[in-house]
């Protein structure tokens, strides 16, 4: 099982003390976050992509790419990538470059995006998010995985004799996950190309995360890629941690009263109730996390929220020790132990171009 | 239609505030007078009261979360799975109240489409009285709920004025009329009716 953690780039002020990073500052602060993940023994760093303030984040695969330069197995994926306002042939031109200069270490989650004003920035509508993604995930599917393409849609201009260059690397594509927070259509699509499945799940009450991993697995069953439990699946999570679980809840409170997402609404015992927030010790995230996997099965990605809310890189950093040295060890000891051998691990570089060599092999 | 093995649900919602409140005290003589009318018909309803100031502060937490907290989720359940609808709200600046909107705003999409629901209000003076229409009529229309023809609208005065049991008898017997008429629905599920991916494709 890999763990690991996502961004998704807010500049938000720090309700403490009234200081708002740059975004030089926050923009470093996620390379050192991305740097932290890798010498505490995580597997994977995420980062969203947007295209207003208060992110920072509107071009990923270049974080990324320097990222890859200064870490030596970190995973790199996004949370998400836009698939609706962003052009599938610059998505499959950008990633697979980042492929290459990463020696592999890369995939990806797709998003729509749910803020209705950028899509008229990017010559969208937002009323057309579903027809977006599944058109131009068919068309960013046939650019990375046929070498010459003719193609014509509804939502871009046709290309004829057309390659995306570079190709990918060793002539696979990254592996494809797909995120939503409430739209069955995406389950379905994640289930139909037997891509990945990312249930963002925070923010949200366990239950419906549970519904719309059902529904994938189910799904994914019926397309004929392996069985319900084979299915592909991430989940988000959102965690503050002290060794004493009541220093955790006074330290994470006004980040929480203050939220841009959840903050002014309910309390944080409420939405800790509601939602997988976890705000507490090491051995409570660790009780909880093994929780999920009652609702949604053995599973194969576990990414944690830490940097929101205007909480200070040095902050994020101790959250980051806490997690690499006290919780996730213990996680991946009991998630193995419950596992299956017949679910299989989270798809990487290595293993699709294994996988592809069997199938050459076979066929 | 609805039949004896499966009682039909009827769900009255009041936005009273104070405790008692004649806001109360009307919605629960519209659904003794549904009710009767509804026996008329051979039809014995379960009915079931959402008092929304039990969820004033569910109400402003799914406003900023997103979702319904587990105390608010039945009275959603109540109301999107019921067969018949009884939605009374106090008269606040000409209009419903702040928080009996707020419900309505949390609903999903289509949550009350095609859904039969008598509107009923308080207020201080009849000169009130068309708030029903320029108001809740035009907020049912945009739900698509099948609003009955009588609003009863019930002023101070009103509670001494044998017209108001007529009306509220009146719009008992349509609401009645309606629901002994109507198959019982229940709310759709999303992840039961799939879109097979193949259509999703040719639809782009």
């Amino acid at each position: 099982m890999q763990f690991g953690v996502f961004s998704v780039s807010d500049l938000t002020t720090d309700p403490t003390n009234g200081r708002t990073p740059t975004e030089t500052e926050r923009i470093k602060a996620i390379v050192a976050i991305a740097r932290k993940a890798e010498e505490v023994g995580l597997d994977v760093f995420a980062l969203g992509e947007h295209h207003n303030p208060p992110f920072f984040s509107s071009s990923p695969t270049t974080t990324l790419a320097y990222i890859a330069a200064r870490t030596e197995r970190l995973q790199l994926s996004t949370a998400t990538t836009l698939i609706t306002t962003n052009d599938p042939v610059k998505i499959a031109e950008d990633y697979a470059m980042l492929q290459h200069l990463a020696d592999g270490r890369v995939d990806l989650m797709l998003g729509r995006g749910n803020t209705g004003p950028v899509y008229p920035w990017f010559g969208k509508d937002i009323r057309d998010g579903i027809p977006l993604a599944i058109e131009n995930y068919a068309l960013l599917r046939r650019l990375w995985d046929e070498d010459v393409v003719d193609w014509s849609g509804e939502h871009r201009t046709p290309l004829s004799g057309f390659t995306a260059t570079p190709r990918p690397l060793d002539g696979v594509a990254p592996f494809v996950w797909h995120g939503s927070i409430r739209s069955p259509e995406i389950a379905e699509q994640a289930a139909y190309y037997g891509d990945g499945f990312f249930a963002n799940h925070i923010f949200w009450p366990a239950e419906h995360t549970r519904r719309m991993v059902e529904f994938y697995r189910r799904r994914y069953a019926h397309y004929g890629h392996g069985g319900a439990d084979q299915a592909v699946v991430g989940l988000g999570g959102q965690v503050f941690m002290r060794r004493n679980s009541q220093d955790a809840v006074r330290e994470f409170r006004p980040y929480f009263d203050n939220a841009p997402v959840y903050g002014h609404g309910p309390s944080l015992e409420d939405f800790s109730r509601e939602t997988p927030l976890t705000v507490g010790s090491p051995q409570q995230v660790i009780e909880r996390t093994l929780g999920f996997r009652d609702y949604v099965g053995d599973y194969q990605r576990q990414l944690f929220l830490l940097d929101h809310a205007g909480l200070p890189l040095k902050t994020v950093l101790e959250q980051l020790d806490i997690l690499g040295e006290e919780v996730v060890p213990v996680l991946r000891k009991e998630f193995a132990a419950l596992k299956p051998a017949h679910v299989p691990d989270a798809p990487t570089h290595a293993s699709l171009v294994a996988a592809r060599t069997e199938q050459e092999e076979a066929a | 239609m609805a039949t004896a093995t499966q009682a039909p649900k009827l769900t009255v919602v009041s936005a009273g505030l104070s405790v008692p409140s004649s806001t109360r005290l009307l919605a629960d003589r519209l659904a003794v007078a549904t009710a009767t009318a509804l026996r008329g018909h051979g039809i014995e309803p379960e009915v079931q009261v959402v008092e929304l100031r039990e969820h004033a502060r569910d109400l402003a937490d799914h406003l900023v979360t997103g979702f319904p907290n587990t105390e608010l989720r039945p009275a959603i359940d109540a109301v999107t799975g019921a067969d018949g609808l009884i939605a009374v709200t106090p008269i606040f600046a000409a209009s419903y109240s702040g928080l009996f909107k707020t419900f309505f705003d949390v609903l999903e999409e289509d949550a009350l489409a095609g859904k039969p629901v008598l509107l009923a209000a308080t207020a201080g003076t009849a000169r009130h009285s068309l708030a029903l229409d320029h108001a809740l009529r035009p907020l049912f229309a945009h739900l698509r709920a099948v609003a009955v023809p009588t609003g009863v609208l019930a002023a101070a005065d009103d509670w001494a004025d044998q017209g108001l049991a007529t009306r509220i008898e009146r719009a008992g017997g349509e609401l009645a009329d309606l629901v002994a008429g109507r198959a019982s629905t229940a709310p759709r599920d999303p992840f039961a009716d799939v879109v097979p991916f193949e259509a999703l494709l040719r639809r782009g």
